[in-house]
């Protein structure tokens, strides 16, 4: 049975134990005189019904579908390869993914073993099979007798209402829920991995290592001698970029904010203030192309012009496209921020006899600085965290440099490019994105909440 | 009726003011100034906010060292007209107005009179304080900074002291001269506002309601400074208190639903209106 | 009274110093005013340059070259018994041999049959397959021509093999493919096969079927999972939630995670889906559960917003009526907010619809020729094709993704046009 018809049967399972309840209550009513005799109306009895059904037939299924891989696969090593208990978790995985291959797919990767590998595989699927079965059997079940009890007991006086109310507004709370899970789960799942990276490589030498060299890790005959994960340069990287992509947007950004809000007549703001934001919709990795197909060659054509020579991939064609990515976060927190100061100002201003750039410099700006400050702090942490351009335009190569015509790399691109393809999750190589991952975490963090800190209060001044 | 509001105003002014030789002084001073020169003039003034007609047909001149008071119902176009004498309506985009407005014979409205220059010699007060979110010092000296009339750290504080002072605000500020002056309250925040419209040593003041959150000894302070200043400058006040155009102003002019209904001394219109509407607004009939 | 305010007078401006500064001052209110049209108009420069560059490397890859030519099906190489089995390349190199009887050499004969796409014996094969009379008859076709071709009857790149331009081309190729041009063999067709095919080396038997289909699913799964939830807690937060600790520790979570960089979703996603739970890698469900992740606090967000616009006077109305605060929100608010929900949620999509970093941690980067038919069949997403193909060497490649760019942000802009409909349709002043 596979997921979809499991589903469509839960789905059908709670509507009938809807139905039912409802009818009973109904029942029950007609016995005592009417609906206004029962403490809630009849469908409230179907949702109590219906959601002791399906409440905890799900929990039962998410739980068991978390822990039942785990378990058999545990239970068919022991049977088979009893002597591997000692092994260390490499080869077990390796074990293991070709167990499973086979089962799934019917090949064998390696030809060793080839005997014990197939009588674990058909022994493993067995199990799944049996476990689906049993699952599926249980929850159903479970489900059934648990909604059949309340059915069985319906009366007036039960108040279905506030049961259901209650039912409702805890689903309603768990999901505000998701929010704080998610980061507990982001939190969790670097912090875990780094712990261990950190174990293999001391935090000072990731912290403040001058030299990145991951890939050295993976050769089988330099297990010991790790690579060389010293972050420095893709820190280096990372501020480069964000610099060049910051050059470019907060001059554009906060001149174009400044003059939609404060000159533009109302047709033009109308127009180029969507035009512009049209930018913020457009996915990143179509920037990142952008950056391969017309930025990077037209730079490195212009610097040959001033004989400069700019890398094919270069800091610069990553950090000016990243740029122009940013310039319509810059230009619409910043609108938000000015326009929300009251017209009043302005006119005081003007009343004094300054002209309007005057009291753009000397009152607006100073005045909603706080705002802008914060809607700045947004858009470095933007720049820290985009990853497709840096990926597509700015290269590999981790150099400690400050010259954006070289390539460089970022912490983002390494994160990528060492988790994609295949990987083995306990070297270092693979953990070191997690630490990466948790310290572009980290950062990011601190500048969002400094940045939301900053922008509500300055949003409370004005209210 | 006509005694009647007579009593009221002398009832009012006693109330307020007991200096009564004052008031009589400046009404005599009003009868002696045979130099009668017009710092301003508007003649047939029409302002629209994009299809509601706010200013019908208004003309009037706002003459030297007077204080001209602007009164009449909510929304009849008190404040528009001032707004338009700086120009401070150019920045609303629905605003459209036609006639002919001028400072010193020179057209306000033509191309070549700068609008920097006219809103330097044409200061003003708005109907709510608004001050900026700068330290109250920064508050009165932005004008002399912007125009230069200051050179020195020593010419500000003078300027800045002199003005707060005579708005009678140092004393309650002048331990915390720094802080904001949105931090103020509402009528000390006018007061600065006043402060930072004299600042500037404008030749006309547009106050448009500059006493309305005022206490009575604020407002006293207030009206003393208006007739201080009268003697450097034209001053055009909007008020809701037909008191207070009373005691400051030498002229009045009355507005109904954007026409000027009445425009006169103020003895003359408080005392012996020519229109029905005026006397029924300032006994109180209506308004 | 201060001196300077006696000295004060008419004169100060009037005065030769005062205009001069008046000048200046003017000059740079010009200036500055300046500044910002051309922020403005510099801003505008990058979107025009970003679509039109798009564009005119993309349309063309809507078009696909082909050849005409005269397959005669051999029976003595199809073999009835293994029809799936048997050369097809031949019938394609046999028909182009007499289309060009003067090509003797053994290697010019393989150049001369490169000109025609390797797909064209697929395309064979199944003809054959599905209708087996089909042997012994000679029949006129149009096939694909491969990729270097495709590019020379489009743009006439790789003709100038003397200047040292890197082509795979030979000369006598080029002026075999001229001969076919001349003789109206070569036509440029609509491409299908771009919106049919799935991923495959050979760029002119490329298509996005495969992506768009996994990008399909991902969006299904991500609607399915962050539509009620998102609403859900929309609702919670703005209607139910005492103001405490934990409201406010939920709400600066939101907040954070809207700006969270996609990276680490994608960390959160291979650590806890693929790793934790064991889920498959490279499937559309996983990438599904990852940004729905990303999307839901987006919809908290904007539902909150759509919550709050709707005065609280029918809520009191219906409270006053008796019914529950439960009810009330049910039965009268949500459906009230319900169009900003939908914005939201469009907005939201529209958003994990393009995005890639993520998705290539879970492995969706992986090469899958199949179409997926279910959310846990291996696939990719149209924005990690377009990585992918951004990659590829082959000049025909780069059109390809240009291709697939423009299909992806039309279906952005069709949403967030949908997304503006709703709101204006539905926008209401209390
Ligand atoms: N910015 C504006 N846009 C559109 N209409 C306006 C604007 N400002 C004022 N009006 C309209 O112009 C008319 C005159 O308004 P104005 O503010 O001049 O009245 P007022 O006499 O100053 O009233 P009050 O004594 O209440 O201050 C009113 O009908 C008002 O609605
Ligand atoms: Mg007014």
């Amino acid at each position: 049975m596979n997921a979809w018809t499991l589903t469509i049967i839960l789905l059908v399972m709670s509507s009938l134990f809807y139905a039912v309840a409802k009818k009973r209550s109904l029942r029950i009513a007609e016995d005592i005189g009417g609906i206004r005799y029962l403490h809630s109306a009849p469908r409230y009895y179907g949702v109590v019904a219906a959601a002791l059904f399906a409440v905890p037939a799900l929990s039962v299924l998410g739980l068991w579908v978390s822990v039942d891989e785990n378990i058999i696969v545990r239970m068919v090593l022991s049977e088979f390869f009893a002597d591997m208990q000692s092994a260390d978790q490499a080869e077990k995985d390796w074990l293991v993914s070709q167990i499973q291959i086979y089962a799934h797919t019917g090949q064998l990767l390696a030809t060793e073993n080839a005997q014990v590998l197939k009588a674990a595989a058909d022994r493993y699927q067995h199990l799944v099979d049996q476990s689906e079965t049993l699952r599926n059997a249980s929850i159903l079940v479970l489900g059934a007798v648990i909604s059949f009890v309340f059915v069985l007991f319906i009366s007036a006086k039960i108040r279905a209402r506030v049961i259901a109310e209650s039912i409702i507004k805890l689903f309603l709370l768990a999901s505000s829920l998701i929010a704080i899970f998610t980061t507990i789960g982001i939190v969790l799942s670097v912090l875990f991995e780094a712990i261990l990276f950190f174990q293999k490589i001391p935090v000072r030498d990731f912290l403040f290592g001058l030299e990145w060299s991951p890939q050295i890790a993976i050769r089988e005959d330099q297990v010991g001698s790790s690579g060389l994960f010293g972050s420095v340069p893709l820190f280096t990287g990372t501020l480069l970029v964000a610099g060049v992509a910051m050059s470019v947007a907060v001059p554009v950004g906060l001149l174009s904010a400044i003059y939609l809000a404060e000159y533009a007549s109302t047709k033009v703001r109308s127009f180029a203030k969507p035009a512009l934001e049209i930018l913020a919709g457009v996915p990143t990795v179509v920037y990142g192309f952008f950056a391969i197909l017309v930025v990077a060659p037209l730079l490195r054509d212009f610097g040959l012009v001033l004989g400069l020579d700019i890398a094919r991939e270069s800091a610069l064609a990553a950090g000016v496209v990243m740029g122009i990515m940013i310039i319509p976060f810059v230009s619409s927190l910043t609108d938000d921020v000015i326009t929300a100061l009251p017209q009043s100002i302005r006119e005081a201003s003007l009343a004094c006899g300054a002209t309007k750039s005057e009291t753009i410099k000397k009152v607006v700006l100073p005045a909603a600085l706080p705002g802008i400050v914060g809607s700045l702090l947004l858009a470095v942490s933007r720049a820290i965290g985009e990853t497709m351009i840096v990926l597509m335009a700015a290269g590999l190569a981790a150099r400690l440099t400050a010259n954006p015509l070289e390539s460089v790399t970022t912490v983002t691109v390494q994160i990528v490019t060492l988790l994609v393809g295949d990987q083995e999750f306990d070297s270092a190589k693979t953990l070191a994105a997690f630490a990466l991952g948790l310290t572009l975490f980290v950062a990011t963090l601190l500048l969002n909440v400094t940045a939301l800190y900053i922008v509500r209060k300055y949003s409370e001044q004005y209210e | 009726m006509q005694t009647e509001t007579n009593v009221t105003v002398e009832k009012e002014r006693i109330v307020i003011h007991t200096d009564t030789s004052k008031f009589d002084a400046r009404k005599s001073e009003v009868n002696q100034n045979v130099f009668i020169e017009n710092r301003m003039t508007a003649d047939n003034i029409d302002v629209y906010y994009s299809d509601n007609h706010a200013i019908k047909n208004v003309s009037l001149e706002i003459r030297a060292n007077e204080v001209l008071a602007i009164i009449g119902p909510s929304g009849c176009g008190k404040s528009t007209f001032l707004r338009c004498l700086n120009r401070i309506n150019d920045i609303i985009d629905s605003c459209r107005i036609t006639g002919s407005i001028k400072l010193d014979g020179k057209e306000i409205y033509s191309s070549d009179f700068d609008v920097v220059e006219l809103r330097a010699r044409v200061g003003m007060v708005f109907q709510k304080p608004n001050p900026f979110p700068k330290s109250i010092y920064d508050n009165v000296a932005y004008g002399p900074r912007l125009h230069s009339l200051v050179s020195s750290r020593a010419e500000t504080d003078e300027i800045v002291y002199s003005c707060l002072e005579r708005v009678g605000l140092l004393s309650e500020v002048s331990d915390r001269i720094q802080n904001s002056g949105t931090e103020l309250s509402g009528g000390q925040q006018q007061r600065l506002c006043i402060a930072r419209a004299i600042a500037v040593q404008p030749d006309v003041i547009l106050m448009d309601e500059p006493c309305s959150a005022l206490d009575p000894i604020a407002t006293a302070k207030i009206e003393d400074l208006i007739d201080e200043l009268r003697s450097q400058y034209s001053i055009v006040i909007v008020t809701h208190s037909m008191q207070q155009a009373a005691r400051v102003s030498q002229r009045t002019a009355y507005f109904n639903l954007g026409e000027l209904i009445e425009l006169g001394d103020t003895s003359q219109v408080f005392t012996n209106p020519n229109h029905q509407l005026t006397e029924d607004y300032i006994t109180g009939k209506f308004g | 009274m201060s001196s300077v305010q006696i000295q004060q007078s008419k004169a100060v401006w009037e005065s030769p110093q005062f205009k001069k500064r008046l000048k200046k001052r003017n000059a740079a209110e010009l200036r500055f005013k300046y500044y910002g049209l051309g922020a403005v108009i510099l801003g505008l420069i990058f979107v025009l340059s970003l679509f039109v560059s798009i564009a005119v490397n993309g349309f063309s890859s809507f078009w696909q070259t082909q050849a005409q030519i005269d397959i005669y099906f051999d029976p003595d190489t199809l073999n009835a018994d293994d029809l799936a089995g048997a050369n097809y390349g031949k019938l394609v190199k046999q028909a182009m041999y007499k289309q060009f009887p003067d090509v003797t050499k053994r290697n010019e004969k393989r150049e001369l049959s490169r000109i025609i796409s390797i797909g064209a014996s697929f395309i064979l094969q199944r003809m054959v397959i599905n209708d087996p009379s089909l042997i012994g008859t000679t029949q006129t076709l149009w096939f694909p021509v491969d990729d270097e071709f495709d590019m020379l009857y489009k743009h006439d790149i790789g003709r100038n093999v003397e200047s040292g331009a890197p082509s795979r081309l030979s000369i006598n190729q080029i002026i075999w493919f001229d001969q076919m041009v001349d003789r109206g063999s070569i036509e440029s067709r609509f491409n299908k096969t771009f919106f049919t095919a799935g991923d495959s080396r050979e760029p002119e038997l490329a298509g996005l079927r495969g992506a768009l289909t996994g990008s399909f699913l991902m969006i299904l799964v991500t609607l399915l999972i962050s539509f009620p939830v998102g609403a859900a807690g929309a609702c919670y937060l703005e209607e139910f939630a005492p103001r405490n600790k934990l409201t406010d520790l939920i709400e600066i979570n939101i907040n954070n995670l809207a700006a969270v960089p996609s990276v680490v979703f994608g960390l959160l996603g291979l650590a806890v889906f693929i790793n934790f739970f064991g889920l498959p890698r490279s499937v559309p469900l996983v990438g599904g559960l990852v940004l729905s992740l990303m999307t839901i606090p987006t919809i908290i967000i904007a539902g909150r917003a759509a919550l709050r616009a709707i005065p609280p006077s029918i809520r009191e109305g219906a409270l006053a009526l008796g019914a529950s605060k439960t009810q009330t929100v049910m039965q009268e608010v949500v459906p009230l907010a319900m169009p900003g929900f939908l914005t939201g949620t469009i907005i939201g999509l529209a958003q994990a619809l393009g995005e890639t970093a993520p998705l290539l941690m879970i492995g969706m980067v992986a090469f899958i020729v199949d179409i997926p038919s279910g959310p846990l069949d291996p696939s990719t997403a149209l924005p990690v094709q377009i990585f992918l193909w951004a990659d590829s060497p082959e000049r025909a490649f780069l059109e390809k993704t240009s291709g697939v760019i423009l299909i992806l942000l039309s279906l952005l802009i069709t949403m967030n046009v949908v997304a503006v409909y709703l709101r204006r349709k539905f926008e209401r002043r209390w």
